[in-house]
């Protein structure tokens, strides 16, 4: 059942299977096309000097006629040489492209993000323009494609580190600070990020999902995170919002256009419309809310969410509520 | 009555004094009271390895766990206790000791000294490293062991994080781990300096004996870095201070910088002692000494300093200044040079020597094999570019694992079969060697190659699960299967050494025809090593004899425990020095001392009062026991 | 073991005991002092790196640590390197009356500098537990301390040491001339750690 559930949360990610989508192979952003044009240059030179140790040693081995050190002083001055200056070519090429790296987030008006992780999930606020502009939510950050967008980078708790291997590589959240990472997606798609720093019981559970898609539908996204969550159409969503703003839930969720206003714990408004629920954990369904309202610490043990004992009825409703948080 | 050793007091009957003189009291407390270093050593190869089977377990428990998705086999809770105990357990009750076992085991006898220098202190190191061991394992069995990780850091290990005693059973047990290991390093450094044999000048020495002498002052400098780092962290979480609480303006990367001061040096101080196997075990079945001894000592050297200098390559991706990092992705990649010219070096003296191809020099082979692709996946990840996508990823595990069993792991078992028959009068059997042998290289490279791309394919390092069909399942699958195949060939290896043990083939003195001077004795050595002090005149002494006879000097007390003390560099003798009769002082202070720090786990105070027990036994420990003729005291030390 | 010999040299006519480098027991006190040191000198760095997250230091309204016990200490444990010098010299030509006469007076030194140094604790103006600067200064304190600790208790171990049968022995001058090198080290080290706890706050 477990195994089922997982893979649902894989294919609510890619339709085409989930296997590339957190993958440095099939890069998606300017940071990983230059891992993997750099990797590719330590790889041939590496590969190159595995091949001479083997070859040496082989020869060793295999030598039939020993005639002591002839010609090895020789062969061991040009090695060193060989190794050193190799080294040097290495240490430049990292060099140069850690500096074109670096350039990546001056390509074009950026979008400006918050990402604030918790054990074990991220929250996301854009900062538009000015307050009105401002979104917030968890767990999913879409991005446009060939714009550059930075992410200020904080942690509430313990040391994170956010990496999205399809994008670019790692840079640390920690508490008290703020450090910041610039991503160039170039490659529409569906991507997956996962928390990269051992952070505590549910390290493993603590995954970001990325929507790289084009600047029209980016926006419309944006307009869309901005509104107010929709009032209740049926009784029982009504009765599933009653309870939702005014029992255990709003003490850390919030709710905007409702009273649940709490922020320890991700942003409610517009849940159905993300991809996954506790930080990909389960796919988002009706499925999915149902097993991690009713029973949180089966699904994702040791997490701050806790088991509240909802009667089924109470369930039903809840669910039924946040499933028209589009 | 003074009694000496000379051409008039040689053979059975010098033998038969210097025993009774050098032999410890029978009996439990007679046992537990032994200075000897060879008893000490043997007990530390075995409690090493002990750590190193228990680890082990826990490693499969791991790839069982990750041989699928989503297996629910072990809690997130459990594991995070598991891998962190893998990786405590592996480095520091296994790699660094097993070095340090080996060399109090070979040390004195390749420098061709009676006994180790400072022997007490050397048998309350091993309690010390015992009872550390001890504390942490009984910890996790009582579900307190620590989830941490190996690397503890903060603020997850702090006090508002990690509530309870699980954090500071870890701290504790480095507290316990680094006196063990400064006490030896001292031994250590006190037997290269002052203890060889005449003749050996420092240019003489055997190139094990150099790597130790590199290592132990690595451990002399690097080891109070995570002394002083676990302590403040022991004070945040027992007596409230700030140090890395960063809610009060302490910093968590202060822990970073001070643990990686000393944890990148603890990778060449397990990998350096190795390379001295590689060394020896090279020379005696190439026939030959190694080729470029000089270079081979500066590589030594040069790795020894640069390792202080590269700690922040652990740290890429928390954000320090640009300028800084490509300094170290420079002095990373200079560690290769040396490390290429040791390489060179191995292969330049099978290509120029006669090879034989018994089961040492097998994992000899296997070592550069496999070694240099750790280093060169080493190489990749010192590029900081690189790294921000590999760190903390499976590659850096499959890296590490390539340099740590590749280049060490490997090595300690060729010299296990090695000196084998030195330590125990026998054999290990050819053919089981050879079959543990090909399996553990098949099943490493099985386990972990795969990983190198589990880890390009994005699945980060320390989960307890992860999701089916992002790619990985079947890596995953694979590296468990190599995990149970190394399992076996390990349990090969320990059945050869058991039945070796009892019905081996018997050695003699020098049974692969080695050059150091610890071939000069008998198999198992005598309680006082060698009946007259040997004579070193180049850099392979037994070969320079022949067969013929052995120059040795003569003239140490066979009445009383006496060493012979030699000049710094040269080795000229100089001062004949009592050396330490038995004690049950060491242990009773590596109790009162592990009272103290178990204690101070609870309650502050116990520092005060454990001091007090601490206090006299040391004064017991280093009170002279009996009066003698003036200056013939026995030493305190 | 029946492998013939080739005598080169007796050895009888070495001595048993000798100064400085020539004895383990230098070389054990050396190596102490290597472990200490670099102990010292990584506080000391860890103090600087916690002082760069502070815009002051100490962090306001925080006052620095007063002057008076400090620095007497400071005078105090420079004063005793004179007996110290000469208790080495004297253990190194060998003569117990002026051995016995000056370890007691080392030891008076060290208890006194304890009692002093119970005052600097009190002088630091800040807790341990109120920031990393209260952390630091203490932790610095508390290491230095210890070594105090440890030689008092081992000049008095050895003074009474000297005045038993055992004292006049060669090993016995060894130890109180290692005994001395060590103090030489625990005031060496003090010097920067006054600096950091009473003057670098100052600037």
């Amino acid at each position: 059942m477990t195994r089922a559930r997982l893979s649902a949360v894989c294919v609510g990610l890619s339709t085409s299977g989930c296997a590339g989508v957190q993958s440095i192979a099939p890069s998606a952003g300017a940071h990983t096309s230059a891992f993997n044009s750099l990797f590719v240059v330590f790889l041939v030179v590496c590969g190159f000097f595995y091949l001479l140790v083997i070859g040496f040693l082989g020869a060793a081995i295999l030598r039939r006629r020993r005639q002591g050190e002839d010609g090895v002083p020789a062969l061991f001055r040009v090695w060193v040489g060989l190794v050193s200056l190799s080294l040097v070519g290495l240490a430049l090429a990292s060099w140069l492209t850690d500096r074109a790296m670096a350039s990546y987030g001056d390509k074009g008006p950026p979008v400006r993000i918050r990402l604030t992780a918790n054990q074990w999930w991220w929250d996301v606020e854009y900062l538009g323009a000015n307050p009105s502009e401002a979104v917030r939510t968890a767990n999913e950050v879409h991005l446009p494609i060939g714009r550059p967008t930075l992410i200020e980078l904080q942690s509430n708790d313990v040391i994170h580190s956010f990496w999205v291997p399809n994008l670019a590589g790692k840079q640390d959240l920690i508490p008290g600070r703020t450090e910041d990472i610039a991503l160039l997606p170039r490659k529409i798609g569906v991507f997956r990020g996962q928390c990269a720093e051992f952070c505590g019981a549910q390290h493993a559970h603590m995954a970001l999902t990325v929507v790289v898609e084009p600047e029209a539908q980016f926006r419309s996204w944006w307009r869309q995170q901005q509104a107010e969550a929709p009032a209740p159409r049926t009784p029982e969503q009504l009765a599933g919002m009653t309870y939702v703003t005014t029992r255990e839930c709003a003490t850390c969720h919030a709710i905007a256009g409702t009273t649940a206003s709490a922020s320890v714990a991700p942003d409610l408004t517009h849940i159905a419309s993300r991809k996954t629920i506790a930080a990909g954990t389960l796919p988002m369904s009706r499925g999915g809310l149902y097993a991690w309202i009713a029973d949180p610490q089966g699904v994702k043990p040791g997490a701050h969410m806790p088991y509240i004992g909802l009667e089924a009825r109470q369930l039903d409703a809840v669910v039924a509520y946040l499933e028209t948080l589009k | 009555m003074i009694a000496r050793d000379g051409p008039e007091l040689q053979g059975a009957e010098l033998h038969d004094r210097l025993t009774r003189t050098w032999s410890r009291k029978p009996g439990l407390i007679g046992w537990l009271s032994t200075v000897d270093h060879k008893e000490v050593g043997r007990r530390y190869i075995v409690t090493a390895f002990v750590f190193f089977v228990l680890a082990g377990v826990l490693a499969l428990i791991m790839r069982t766990q990750l041989a699928r998705p989503e297996s629910g086999l072990i809690t997130a809770d459990r594991y995070n206790q598991i891998f962190t105990m893998h990786g405590s357990t592996m480095m520091f009750l296994f790699a660094v000791p097993v070095m340090d076992a080996v060399a109090i085991y070979l040390i004195p006898l390749m420098v061709g000294a009676r006994n180790i220098a400072f022997p007490r202190l050397h048998a309350f190191s091993y309690y010390m490293y015992l009872g550390g061991g001890l504390m942490l394992w009984i910890a996790f069995a009582l579900n307190i062991g620590p989830d941490i990780g190996w690397f503890a850091y903060t603020p997850l290990s702090g006090p508002e994080y990690d509530p309870g005693k699980r954090a500071d059973m870890w701290a504790q047990m480095i507290t316990f781990t680094e006196v063990a290991a400064l006490a030896v390093s001292a031994s250590i450094i006190g037997t290269i300096f002052k203890q060889r044999a005449p003749g050996m000048r420092l240019d003489r020495m055997p190139l094990f004996v150099w790597a130790m002498l590199v290592v132990s002052f690595m451990v002399i400098f690097a080891m109070p870095a995570i002394a002083l780092a676990s302590g403040f962290l022991i004070s945040d979480r027992l007596v409230g201070t700030q140090f890395f609480n960063p809610a009060e303006g302490g910093d968590p990367i202060l822990w970073q910088h001070m643990f990686w001061f000393f944890g990148h040096p603890e990778v060449y101080i397990i990998f350096l002692p190795a390379t001295g196997f590689v060394s020896q075990i090279t020379e005696t079945f190439s026939g030959r000494s190694v080729f470029g001894y000089p270079y081979m000592v500066l590589a030594l050297v040069a790795t020894g300093l640069l390792a202080f200098g590269l700690w922040v390559h652990h740290m890429f991706a928390t954000g320090l200044p640009r300028m800084g990092y490509a300094f170290y992705t420079a002095a990373s990649m200079t560690v290769a040079i040396p490390s290429g010219v040791q390489i060179f070096c191995w292969i330049a003296t099978i290509w120029s020597g006669r090879p034989r191809f018994g089961v040492p020099m097998l994992y000899v082979i296997g070592f550069i094999i496999t070694f240099v692709i750790g280093g060169l996946s080493g190489v990749m990840v010192a590029s900081v570019p690189l790294d921000l996508q590999m760190h903390d990823t499976y590659f850096v595990v499959a890296h590490f694992h390539y340099v740590l069993i590749g280049g060490a792991v490997f090595p300690l078992l060729g010299v296990v079969t090695y000196w084998f028959p030195k330590i125990t009068g026998r054999m290990m059997s050819e053919r089981l060697g050879r079959w543990a042998f090909g399996i553990v290289f098949a099943s490493f490279h099985l386990t972990f190659m795969p990983m190198h791309w589990t880890g390009l394919m994005g699945m980060p390092r320390r989960v307890y699960t992860y999701p089916a069909g992002m790619g990985w399942d079947a890596l995953n699958f694979v590296s468990t299967i190599g995990a149970f195949g190394i399992a076996i060939a390990v349990i090969l290896f320990l059945v050869n050494v058991f039945t070796s043990y009892w019905k081996g083939e018997l050695a003699g003195p020098n049974p692969w025809g080695g050059t150091s001077l610890e071939w000069a004795t008998t198999s198992p050595p005598p309680p006082y090593n060698f009946a007259h002090v040997p004579v070193v005149e180049s850099r392979t002494p037994l070969w320079d004899a022949d067969g013929g006879p052995l120059p040795v000097m003569t003239g140490l007390r066979v009445d009383e425990r006496e060493t012979l003390l030699t000049t710094l560099i040269d080795a000229e003798p100089d001062v004949r020095e009592a050396s330490a009769e038995p004690s049950i002082w060491p242990l009773l202070a590596a109790i009162a001392t592990s009272i103290l720090f178990v204690g101070s786990v609870f309650t502050p105070w116990a520092v005060v009062w454990g001091a007090i027990p601490v206090a006299i036994a040391l004064t017991a420990w280093f009170w002279p026991k009996r009066s003698r003729e003036p200056g013939e005291e026995p030493v305190i030390a | 073991m029946s492998a013939p010999y080739r005598f080169t040299r007796d050895l009888a006519e070495l001595p048993t005991h000798a100064f400085g480098n020539r004895s383990l027991t230098w070389w054990g006190v050396i190596l102490f002092m290597l472990m200490e040191g670099s102990g010292f000198a990584l506080a000391g760095a860890a103090y600087f790196i916690l002082k760069s997250h502070q815009g002051t230091w100490p962090p306001a309204p925080l006052q620095p640590p007063g002057l008076l016990a400090g620095t007497l200490f400071t005078l105090l444990i420079l004063a005793s390197e004179i007996p110290n010098t000469i208790v080495k010299k004297k253990a190194e030509a060998e003569e117990i009356a002026p051995v016995r006469l000056l370890l007691p007076i080392m030891a008076a030194i060290g208890g006194l500098l304890l009692v002093i140094r119970a005052f600097e604790f009190d002088s630091l103006n800040v807790m341990w537990t109120d920031n990393p600067y209260g952390s630091i200064v203490w932790a610095l304190l508390v290491l230095h301390t210890t070594h105090i600790l440890t030689d008092w208790f081992d000049t008095v171990v050895l003074t009474v040491l000297m005045f038993t049968q055992h004292g006049p022995t060669g090993k016995r001058f060894v130890d109180v001339s290692e005994n001395s090198l060590y103090w030489r080290f625990v005031w060496l080290a003090w010097l920067p750690i006054y600096l950091l706890i009473y003057w670098v706050p100052r600037w």
